[in-house]
């Protein structure tokens, strides 16, 4: 059974309590009152509008449309500005819960697998952790080289200014394709994100048995 | 003995070669004069940024955090932290706050801290550079080391997202902070404090996944900033700047506008007021080269 098909059995006609139980800040969904000033004050919103806003997500998830919520590409259009949570007159952490449901949806794999700013998340904790620091230049060419060789070239070359212009800065430097910088206790961060990842892991299950 | 000291938490993006060395050069300059001693945290993280959500969830983020607090407080008990990246600051300071208010999520981390031999008895206080100026030094001190007044040149003060909310700078208001504009009259330059898109967001991290996206944003704010007359803009935040910068000639492609508008931080305005040089303050590492500051950079000091 798929991670996801157990969690659809479990809370079987309760999406609101999976959302509260495994989703960070879960538990602050059900305050929404429907005001909109989120997705009033959300540039990308603004800028394109999001195929569900967040306080519409939020009262989906409470009329139970799963589907719908995780298969969005809604909050993956998060720039992290924390405009929603300065401003919500509930004071719902939505940056956060809009994290917290992309991130549910990725861990079930319902998240739209081509959004980009999805791969890019995923690319960058990956980058930053692998080492403990991040590496720019295999972030930027790992997100041009996502949609194959070819497109990953033709990216490069549509980028090719803006990253002259920031190497004759010293601001980028092709070295760091060769190791880059780094932490030296690689092998302690490694164990103790995996020791995190099984809490994590432990404490959900927990909750989706109690 | 300087007179400020602190645990420095500098950040990916400051490193040699990474997007924001410049400021980082500037930082260093800037702090010299101040008498401010920064000591950099020993192997030292990323905070996670906040674009890391996908992967990261909850506890694997405020560990990768907590493992600074703990090597800040082994190798530097006592020390504050500070950082000059707002995503640094940002991502530090949630954690804090986080672990300070669940008992839970402060055992857990601590339980896989213990993977890398670290533990936390008491967390730093967690400052952003620009705190530390305003509030450890104030405007007065600051004030008194400028040798070399930016006169006439009108800045935009561009505070951004990340520096500003959630937590923002004690005392200022989410929606039209003034402590930048402050910065900028101190450094003898001209303010424009009703500059309309000084919290509006650079796009941040959408800059690279979905430029379409966050280049409108960066339209917006640099125009705002030609409207009102300004020359360049200064911002505290390494991808505030770096977004507004670097994507001016693509946002001249798709726009048809034909900006040119150099972004500083306010350490390089204050490093050229002190009397450092073009060098001290790292202009070098301007994609839009400050020709003004070089300018004044280049003439002597008042003593």
């Amino acid at each position: 059974m798929s991670a996801n098909t157990a969690m659809a059995e479990k809370y079987r006609n309760n999406f609101l309590k999976e959302i509260e139980e495994q989703v960070e800040m879960g538990d602050w969904v059900k305050m929404c009152m429907q005001c909109g000033v989120c997705s009033g004050s959300c540039p990308t919103n603004f800028q394109s509008a999001w195929e569900h806003p967040p306080q519409e997500l939020f009262m989906m998830i409470r009329a139970g449309r799963r589907e719908e919520v995780l298969t969005t590409t809604s909050m993956w259009n998060c720039t992290s500005c924390y405009n929603c949570i300065v401003r919500c007159p509930r004071k719902l952490p939505i940056t956060h819960i809009m994290h917290g449901i992309a991130e549910y949806a990725h861990r079930l794999g319902k998240a739209p697998k081509m959004q980009p700013t999805r791969f890019f998340s995923g690319l960058f904790w990956k980058n930053a952790t692998r080492t403990g620091r991040v590496n720019e230049l295999k972030l930027s060419m790992g997100l041009y080289f996502k949609d194959g060789f070819v497109q990953g070239i033709k990216n490069g070359m549509a980028m090719q200014s803006v990253a002259l212009g920031l190497m004759k800065a010293k601001r980028l430097s092709p070295f760091e394709l060769f190791g880059g910088h780094k932490c030296k206790d690689q092998k302690g961060i490694q164990a103790m994100l995996k020791k995190a990842y099984d809490i994590e892991r432990s404490r959900k299950a927990a909750r989706m048995a109690g | 003995m300087a007179k400020y000291e602190y645990a420095f938490y500098p950040g990916c993006s400051s490193q040699k070669g990474a997007s924001a060395s410049n400021y980082l050069t500037s930082v260093e300059s800037m702090c010299k004069t101040l008498d401010v001693k920064l000591t950099e945290i020993p192997d030292w993280n990323c905070c996670g940024a906040s674009i890391g959500y996908a992967e990261a969830g909850e506890l694997p983020r405020h560990v990768l955090n907590a493992r600074n607090f703990a090597l800040s407080e082994k190798n530097l008990p006592g020390q504050e932290m500070v950082a000059t990246c707002a995503a640094c600051w940002l991502g530090a300071r949630e954690t804090r706050e986080r672990l300070t208010h669940s008992d839970t999520l402060m055992a857990d981390t601590r339980e896989a801290l213990k993977e890398a031999g670290l533990t936390i008895n008491e967390m730093p206080e967690i400052r952003h550079m620009v705190e530390v100026l305003i509030e450890d030094l104030g405007f007065e001190e600051m004030a008194k080391h400028v040798v070399r007044p930016l006169e006439g040149v009108k800045i935009a003060g561009y505070v951004g997202c990340q520096t500003n909310r959630p937590f923002g700078v004690a005392g200022e208001s989410f929606e039209n902070p003034v402590y930048l504009d402050k910065m900028v009259e101190m450094v003898g330059a001209e303010s424009i404090p009703e500059y309309d898109m000084k919290v509006t967001c650079c796009g941040g991290a959408l800059a690279f996944s979905e430029p379409e996206k966050a280049q409108a944003q960066i339209k917006d704010i640099v125009e705002s900033a030609y409207d009102h007359g300004a020359e360049m803009i200064v911002t505290p935040c390494p991808l505030c700047q770096a977004n507004v910068e670097i994507y001016q000639g693509q946002v001249n492609k798709k726009y048809g506008t034909k900006f040119d508008i150099p972004v500083l931080y306010y350490s390089q305005l204050m490093v050229v007021a002190y009397g450092g040089d073009a060098k001290a303050a790292a202009l070098d590492g301007q994609v839009i080269r400050a020709r003004r500051l070089e300018e004044i950079a280049a003439k002597p000091v008042k003593r």
